[in-house]
C-alpha cells in the first residue's frame, strides 16, 4: 500500500471520534515536525503520553542533583536536557551560574554516562554523581556504567537514578484513563523490550498497541493500523517497525538491566507513584547508589501547573492556564514538559506559538 | 612554549610575541605603522560588524578559530552587500596556550584574510588565567557600492529564497569533535565573497542576504519574515542537508533547521531572477549546492511544507539545541 493511499484513508476517516496516544516524546516531536495532525481527519485525535523521561522526573530529583553539585569534592554529570528543569532551589543551569545562596554548583554536561569512568579514575578525590534519567532505552547504558565501574574497582561514582520503565505506566494509563482507543507504542523502548511486553496489556484492555518507527511514514502507517484494528473490533499488538524492533528485543541490554537494577515504585511527575515502574540499584551495587529511593514521596507540582493532565492527554498544553497565560515558556519554564525537546508543552509552544 | 601572564604585561615578552607571531603573519602597510590607531581612507557608505569567537576545539575538521574569526565577520559584511575592507582583532589568551598552536592559528587567520580580501588593520592581545584557551573578537568594516540596498526588511510577496548549500555541517562537525565521534563531517567554515560577488555580477536585484549561523535557518527565516512583515514558506524536501549530517542529527535528535553553519547563506531575490541567481551561485565554489528552498507570500510567520504535503509553522530556536537524552 502506498503512503498516499494511507494518507487518503486517514484524511477521509469519518467513523466515531478516536483518541490515540503516542506514548513517546520522540513521536510527539516527529508528529509536529511532519505536520501529521494536518494530514489526518479531525476525528482522529492524537494525544501525547508520559513518554518523555525528563517530563516525568519529580522536582525532588533536581533538588538532589543540585545538592550533589554543590557538595564539597563533588561533580554532577548530566545530559543537557535536564539543565533547565526547575527545582525548588532553581534549575541545574541556574545553580551552575550561581545558586540562590550564591554558591556555584559543579556541573558538567555529559554525552555518554560512560564518561564518568575516565573522569573518576583521573580524579579519585572527586565523587562523580551521575543524573541517571531515562527509560528502558537509556537504562542499559547506566547498567554498563555500574558494571564497568565495579569491574575496574572505581568507587567514586554515584548514580542518582530516576530511571523508569514504560510498561507499568501504560498499564496505569489504561486503568486510570479508559478513553484512549489505541496506543502508538514507543519505537526506541521496544527495540530493547521487544513486542511481547504489550501482549498482556492488549489482552487485558482489548486495545490496539502498535509499535512505530519515527519517520512520518512509520507513524502514519501505525495510525492506519490502529484505526483498521478498531474498525474490525480488534485489540492486539502489531509491530510496524520490524527492521529495528525484534520480537524479543535486545536480550543483552535486558540482561544488563536485570543484573544491575531491581524494580520498585517510582513517582512520575504529575501522575504520582506507579508500582514497579522505577529501576533501583541492587544491593550488591549499593556503593554506587546516590540515594535514589528517598524521592518516593515527591508529589508536589507548582501551583497552577497542569503537567499531569497534559501528559495523560486530558488537556492539550495550550489549555493549561500557565501556558495560555504566557507565564510558562521555554525560556522560563515552570515544568519539565516545557523544557525538554520531547516535552509536549515545549513542542506545542515551538510549533504553534 | 606556553603563554604566561608575562605575555600580557605589555613589556618585553608582549613585544616579542607581537613580533614573532602577529607581526610575522599580519604584516601590512596599515598595521606596520604601529600607531595607537589605524588611519583608514574609505569614501562612501560603510558597513560595520563585530563578532566574538569562543569555539572549542580550537582546531576542527575544515578550519580553526583563526579562519573562523575572519569568515564570520567578513560574511556579516558581505550580507549587507558590502565589500569587506578592514578587520581588527582582539585576542584573549588563557595562560598555558601553546605558542606553536597560536602561531598556526594566526597563520590560518592571515591566510583567510588574504583570501577574503581584507587587511588586518589593528589588533590587541590580553592574557587571562585559565587552561590554554583562546577567544578572538574581530570587527570589520566594508564599503557598500553605490546603488546596493540589501536588508532583512526588503522581502516582497513573490520573491524566492535561495540557500547556498548543505546545512548543519559546522554544527555536526564541532559536536562530533566534542563527543569524540569519528566521521567524515567537515565544517563548512568559509568566506562567501565568491557567492555574493557572483550574484551582483549577474545583475541580480538582491533583496535580502543572511548568513545562516547560530540558530540555523529556522531562526533566520523567522527573523526575515518579521522584519519584512511577510509570510515565508519553505519546502522541506528542497532544503539541502548531506546524508551524513542527516544521519548524525537524527541520532542525536537535532534538527538541521536549527543547526549552525559558518559558510552558508540565504539570498532572497525576485522570482523572475531565480534561475539566473541560482546559476550564478552554483558557478562558485561555496555555492555549488545552492537550491531554491522557499517563497515569500502575503501574510506573516514562517512555515514549512513537509515532504508529505502537510504545512506547519516553525519558530526561532529556543535554548541551546543540546543532544537529547534518549
Amino acid at each position: 500500500m502506498e503512503i498516499t493511499q494511507v494518507i487518503e484513508y486517514l484524511k477521509n476517516y469519518d467513523g466515531r471520534q478516536l483518541k490515540l496516544m503516542e506514548v513517546c516524546g520522540t513521536h510527539t516531536a516527529a508528529i509536529f515536525k511532519n505536520g501529521i495532525r494536518d494530514l489526518i481527519s479531525p476525528k482522529i485525535k492524537l494525544i501525547s503520553g508520559p513518554g518523555c523521561p525528563v517530563c516525568v522526573t519529580p522536582t525532588a530529583f533536581i533538588d538532589k542533583c543540585v545538592a550533589y553539585a554543590k557538595a564539597l569534592n563533588c561533580e554532577l554529570l548530566t545530559f543537557g536536557d535536564m539543565m533547565k528543569v526547575p527545582g525548588t532551589a532553581g534549575s541545574l543551569s541556574e545553580n551552575k551560574a550561581a545558586g540562590e545562596d550564591g554558591a556555584k554548583a559543579n556541573i558538567t554536561i555529559m554525552y555518554s554516562p560512560l564518561e564518568a569512568i575516565e573522569k573518576a579514575k583521573a580524579n579519585p578525590e572527586i565523587t562523580y554523581a551521575v543524573a541517571a534519567v531515562g527509560f528502558e532505552t537509556t537504562a542499559p547504558t547506566y547498567a554498563l556504567l555500574v558494571k564497568e565501574a565495579a569491574r575496574q574497582g572505581v568507587e567514586n561514582i554515584r548514580l542518582v537514578t530516576a530511571l523508569k520503565t514504560a510498561i507499568p505506566a501504560l498499564r496505569w494509563i489504561c486503568e486510570n484513563q479508559n478513553d484512549i482507543d489505541g496506543f502508538i507504542c514507543p519505537g526506541h523502548v521496544s527495540v530493547i523490550t521487544g513486542v511481547h511486553v504489550y501482549d498482556q496489556l492488549a489482552e487485558d484492555y482489548h486495545k490496539p498497541f502498535v509499535v512505530s518507527g519515527f519517520e512520518a511514514e512509520h507513524i502514519l502507517a501505525a495510525i492506519y493500523r490502529i484505526v483498521k484494528q478498531i474498525e474490525a473490533g480488534e485489540g492486539r499488538v502489531e509491530n510496524m517497525y520490524p527492521n529495528a524492533v525484534k520480537e524479543d528485543g535486545n536480550p543483552k541490554a535486558l540482561q544488563a538491566i536485570e543484573e544491575v537494577f531491581t524494580s520498585g515504585a517510582a513517582v512520575w511527575r504529575g501522575l504520582g507513584p506507579i508500582d514497579g515502574s522505577g529501576l533501583y540499584l541492587k544491593d550488591e551495587y549499593e556503593v554506587y547508589d546516590g540515594g535514589s529511593r528517598g524521592l518516593d514521596d515527591d508529589m508536589e507540582l507548582p501551583e497552577g501547573c497542569r503537567c499531569g493532565d497534559v501528559i495523560t492527554g486530558r488537556i492539550n498544553p495550550d489549555q493549561c492556564p500557565m501556558f495560555a497565560g504566557g507565564s510558562c515558556t521555554p525560556m522560563d519554564p515552570f515544568g519539565p514538559c516545557m523544557v525538554s525537546s520531547e516535552g509536549s508543552c515545549g513542542i506545542w509552544y515551538r510549533n504553534k506559538h | 612554549m606556553k603563554i604566561t601572564m608575562a605575555h600580557g604585561s605589555g613589556g618585553k615578552s608582549s613585544a616579542q610575541l607581537m613580533k614573532d607571531i602577529f607581526g610575522k603573519h599580519f604584516s601590512n602597510d596599515v598595521l606596520n605603522k604601529m600607531e595607537d590607531a589605524a588611519v583608514l581612507d574609505i569614501p562612501g557608505r560603510i558597513a560595520c560588524s563585530t563578532d566574538s569567537f569562543v569555539v572549542t576545539p580550537l582546531v576542527f575538521k575544515g578550519g580553526d578559530i583563526g579562519k573562523l574569526c575572519v569568515c564570520g565577520t567578513v560574511n556579516d559584511l558581505l550580507m549587507m552587500g558590502a565589500q569587506p575592507k578592514y578587520l581588527t582583532c582582539g585576542f584573549i589568551m588563557e595562560e598555558g596556550l601553546d605558542t606553536e598552536l597560536l602561531d598556526q592559528l594566526v597563520a590560518s587567520m592571515a591566510a583567510q584574510a588574504r583570501e577574503a580580501g581584507v587587511i588586518i588593520a589593528a589588533g590587541d592581545t590580553k592574557v587571562v588565567e585559565g587552561n590554554g584557551g583562546l577567544y578572538i573578537n574581530t570587527t570589520g568594516i566594508g564599503l557598500i557600492p553605490e546603488g546596493r540596498d540589501v536588508s532583512s526588511a526588503n522581502c516582497r510577496e513573490g520573491d524566492v529564497i535561495l540557500c547556498s548549500g548543505n546545512l548543519g555541517d559546522h554544527h555536526a562537525c564541532i559536536l562530533s569533535h566534542r563527543m569524540e565521534i569519528e566521521n567524515d563531517i567537515v565544517s563548512d567554515c568559509a568566506a562567501l565573497n565568491d557567492v555574493v560577488g557572483a550574484l551582483f555580477d549577474a545583475g541580480i536585484n538582491v533583496r535580502t542576504m543572511r548568513d545562516v549561523t547560530r540558530g540555523g535557518l529556522g531562526t533566520v527565516i523567522n527573523e526575515i519574515a518579521e522584519s519584512s512583515s511577510c509570510k515565508i514558506e519553505l519546502d522541506e524536501e528542497a532544503i539541502p542537508v548531506s546524508p551524513q549530517v542527516k544521519g548524525f542529527s537524527d541520532i542525536l535528535g537535532l534538527d538541521p533547521l536549527y543547526m549552525g553553519n559558518e559558510g552558508k547563506m540565504i539570498a532572497v531575490v525576485p522570482a523572475e531572477q531565480a534561475e539566473a541567481a541560482l546559476a550564478a551561485m552554483r558557478s562558485t565554489e561555496h555555492g555549488k549546492d545552492a537550491a531554491l528552498i522557499g517563497r515569500v507570500l502575503d501574510g506573516e510567520g514562517a512555515f514549512i511544507k513537509t515532504h508529505l504535503g502537510a504545512t506547519r509553522r516553525f519558530d526561532v530556536l529556543y535554548g541551546e539545541g543540546l543532544p537529547r537524552i534518549c
